[in-house]
């Protein structure tokens, strides 16, 4: 069958099971869009590149299946860039097909040229220029089969307009060996003896911790997580990137650790004799001062990306391999010394008979809990509406199941912190790029990942002013998420570092809460707007946007622009510096 | 040998022969600031295939992360660090040398003690070549430089594991 280069990239995409394509045509692109029209996926037309980008994240994220973008040459390719990047950093399969000048204009400055494969070497897993209509297919099963095994990360299918053009012979490749890709071969399975010795060191250890990432999520290994928890009775933190992967209400679960994680899941690391770091990586958000990051404690470390083993902490025993795959084995070794189904007593002579016992360090933990657990000022005398009192509010009225979506800074932690996060994959948020502006499209791809859940996007007023023309785009495609401002008219992350660490000199962080007018403008692109000013009306107005199930909603809600996010510990400090906040335990030590 | 050769490793990487991969080898070491000594590529036995030879000259740690960063590269089929002992390096020098009447018997004798070859001769200048060990090659290059180099070039190391010991 003779078809364009542009069927066959079409086709490929289907063949893919690609259900929807987030993206913004323009000239070098044009003839790969003339065959969606006779396509079944769903093509989302975005109003700038970068929600595309977002909105396939957003959707991976959800659904673990790949998001998938399409722009075209130039401008086009250069505004999915951070998208690219944040994709990267934070390990979402991605896949980018972008359109290129005709290859003999190539390297002229032609209109609309950028080198975009150039452009993205460093922040794709890998990226493609296609030089021959023959080589679509093929490139475009390479393109997934990369984006989503090993550690799953963003490539970058770049075609030129004349190899769109092109006639090919169609052709599908039947196997992963027709790929050709003989560089490529991520570790799956982690070396049998390597789990013996972390399963030693399981069985020795006196305060041992799970330090559960974001890579037990991309592994689908929660319930393998449960499962080691619970047979083990060791604790958990679940990382920014990993909450819900043990529900919060687990006993078990001690929350988020790292620079505003809760004391008890801060204090647990640093004070562990053992920590196990499961698809995790020793972020430096994570660690604070890494010489001084859980000083007493030996490591098993497990990462499909046998690059994340021994980068920042050199570990005792470092097993590459896929997350869900080691744990699964570990219970195995496990439950041969004698670790059976939770509950169970270990048999009399088993080596998991003279384990430590580990009720001292619970009781430890559980004291830290009683002691210092999360808190702001619920009764402030001024009747400021309190931020964290917003996330409570919309936590409590949410739909079971509810995604909540976050952008980057003061509202992201807080929506992290007191959220209860209760079953895997209902938080959305860039976590390592740190990408202001992810809330709202991040919440439309989700949204279209997952029709029946009710999406929150839980966002700032900086952030929102970045993406929020995403919203027409939520409009006209009748997708409707919902937007909760925490409008304190500033950028307020950076407002609270200027605060603390640069003697209260405010450099460039005002806003203003009335400029723009976000009821309006919500409006204006096709949603309904709501504003909050008062802690008596968030109920109310939470409860009208739950209501309303045919447009996107935003709501305003005027907080108290002097709140900041504790616990807290200062950049570059040790973890045992944690700062609890004026309102929590013990007068803030 | 130069200074800091204690630091300096070589890295042989088997690459898929195709456009840009090179790029994204160097790259690696571009961005973390680390400075290439040398450098050979060339395709393989098997044209599918490329071997680089790269040279660095980095402390051990931070090379252990670009090694592995090297390997999840996806054009990237093999790499192996080899230890100068158990390695056969050759490099290649070529050089154009101030050579008069009066001074090419010199050079001759000098290119017959290093097992070099005059590979053109001028009335004022020669052309000599050298491959060899890339030790020897530094000592050859010294010695030619109280006669007056005009111009020289040298290819980059190549290098194989010694077979001693292999089966």
């Amino acid at each position: 069958m003779r078809i364009t280069g542009a069927q066959a990239l079409i086709k490929s995409l289907e063949m893919q099971g690609v259900e929807v394509v987030f993206g913004l045509p323009g000239g070098a692109i044009l003839p790969v869009y003339d065959p969606i029209i006779d396509s079944p996926i769903r093509h989302i037309l975005v109003r700038h590149e970068q929600g595309a980008g977002h909105a396939a994240e957003g959707y991976a994220q959800v659904t673990g299946r790949p998001g998938v973008a399409m722009v075209t040459s130039g401008p086009g390719a250069t505004n999915i860039v951070t998208p690219l990047a944040n994709a990267y950093m934070d390990s979402i399969p991605l896949v980018v097909v972008s359109g290129q000048v005709a290859t003999g204009a190539i390297g002229t400055d032609a209109f609309q040229e950028c080198p975009i494969t150039g452009v993205t070497m460093d922040i794709t897993k890998h990226n493609w220029l296609v030089t021959d209509a023959e080589e679509i297919p093929q490139t475009i099963a390479a393109a997934f089969h990369v984006a989503t095994t090993g550690r799953p990360g963003p490539v970058l299918v770049d075609v030129p307009k004349d190899v769109s053009n092109a006639e090919m012979e169609w052709y599908w490749p039947g196997s992963i060996e027709d790929l050709d890709l003989p560089g490529y071969k991520p570790q799956v399975e982690g070396d049998p003896d390597l789990v013996r010795q972390a399963a030693e060191l399981v069985l020795g250890a006196c305060r041992p911790v799970i330090y559960a990432g974001g890579g037990i999520l991309k592994a689908r290994g929660a319930d393998a997580l449960r499962e080691l928890a619970e047979r083990t009775g060791i604790p958990v933190v679940t990382t920014l990137m990993a909450r819900g992967v043990l529900p919060d209400s687990h006993p078990l679960c001690l929350g988020m650790p790292g620079m505003h994680g809760n004391y008890t899941a801060v204090t647990a690391m640093q004070e562990s004799d053992l920590l196990l770091a499961i698809g995790s990586r020793f972020d430096d958000r994570v660690t604070g001062k890494v010489s001084a990051f859980a000083p007493g404690a030996k490591v098993v470390h497990v990462d499909i990306d046998p690059a994340e083993l021994g980068k920042v902490r050199v570990p005792e025993v470092a097993i590459a391999g896929d997350a869900r795959v080691v744990m699964e084995k570990l219970l195995e070794v496990l439950e041969r010394a004698g670790i059976g189904p939770a509950g169970s007593k270990p048999p009399a002579g088993s080596q998991a008979a003279s384990r430590p016992d580990l009720s001292p360090w619970i009781a430890q933990l559980r004291g830290y809990q009683e002691r210092f657990p999360l808190a702001y000022d619920r009764d402030p005398g001024s009747g400021a509406l309190k931020p964290q009192f917003v996330v409570e509010s919309l936590r409590d009225a949410a739909p079971p199941g509810t995604i909540v979506v976050a952008g980057v800074g003061q509202h992201q932690m807080w929506a992290s912190q007191w959220w209860h996060f209760e079953e895997p994959y209902t938080w959305v948020n860039s976590g390592g790029a740190g990408t202001m502006g992810y809330a709202v499209p991040a919440a439309i791809g989700a949204k279209v990942g997952r029709p029946e859940r009710t999406v929150w996007a839980i966002d700032g007023d900086g952030c929102f002013q970045m993406t929020a023309q995403e919203l027409v785009t939520a409009s006209a495609e009748r997708i409707p998420v919902k937007i909760a401002i925490l409008n304190n008219a500033y950028l307020g992350m950076v407002r609270q570092w200027q605060e603390m660490f640069y003697e209260e000199r405010y450099s460039e962080v005002y806003l203003s809460p009335d400029l723009p007018d976000y009821v309006k403008w919500a409006e204006a692109m096709g949603c309904v707007g709501l504003k909050v000013e008062s802690p008596e009306e968030v109920g109310p107005a939470i409860d009208k946007a739950n209501s309303i199930d045919d447009r996107p909603v935003v709501v305003d809600f005027r907080t108290d622009a002097f709140e900041k996010v504790y616990p807290m510990v200062p950049a570059g400090h040790s973890n045992d510096d944690i700062v609890v906040g004026p309102s929590a335990g013990e007068g803030g030590r | 040998m130069r200074d800091g050769a204690e630091r300096h490793h070589i890295l042989t990487v088997l690459v898929e022969n195709k456009a840009g991969v090179l790029a994204r080898v160097a790259g690696l070491f571009s961005r973390r600031g680390f400075n290439i000594a040398s450098l050979a590529v060339a395709p393989t036995d098997d044209e599918r295939f490329s071997r680089i030879t790269i040279v660095v000259d980095v402390a051990s740690a931070p090379l252990e992360q670009i090694v592995k960063q090297l390997d999840k590269l996806v054009n990237v089929v093999s790499i192996s660090e080899l230890a100068p002992e158990e390695a056969t390096e050759r490099e290649l020098l070529i050089a154009t040398v101030e050579a008069g009447p009066a001074e090419r018997g010199q050079i001759v004798q000098l290119v017959g003690i290093f097992g070099a070859q005059v590979v053109d001769v001028g009335a004022e200048a020669m052309t000599v070549v050298l491959a060899g060990a890339p030790s020897k090659v530094d000592d050859f290059e010294d010695l030619l430089r109280s006669s007056g180099i005009v111009e020289l070039q040298r290819t980059g190391r190549v290098a194989l594991p010694r077979l001693r010991g292999r089966r």
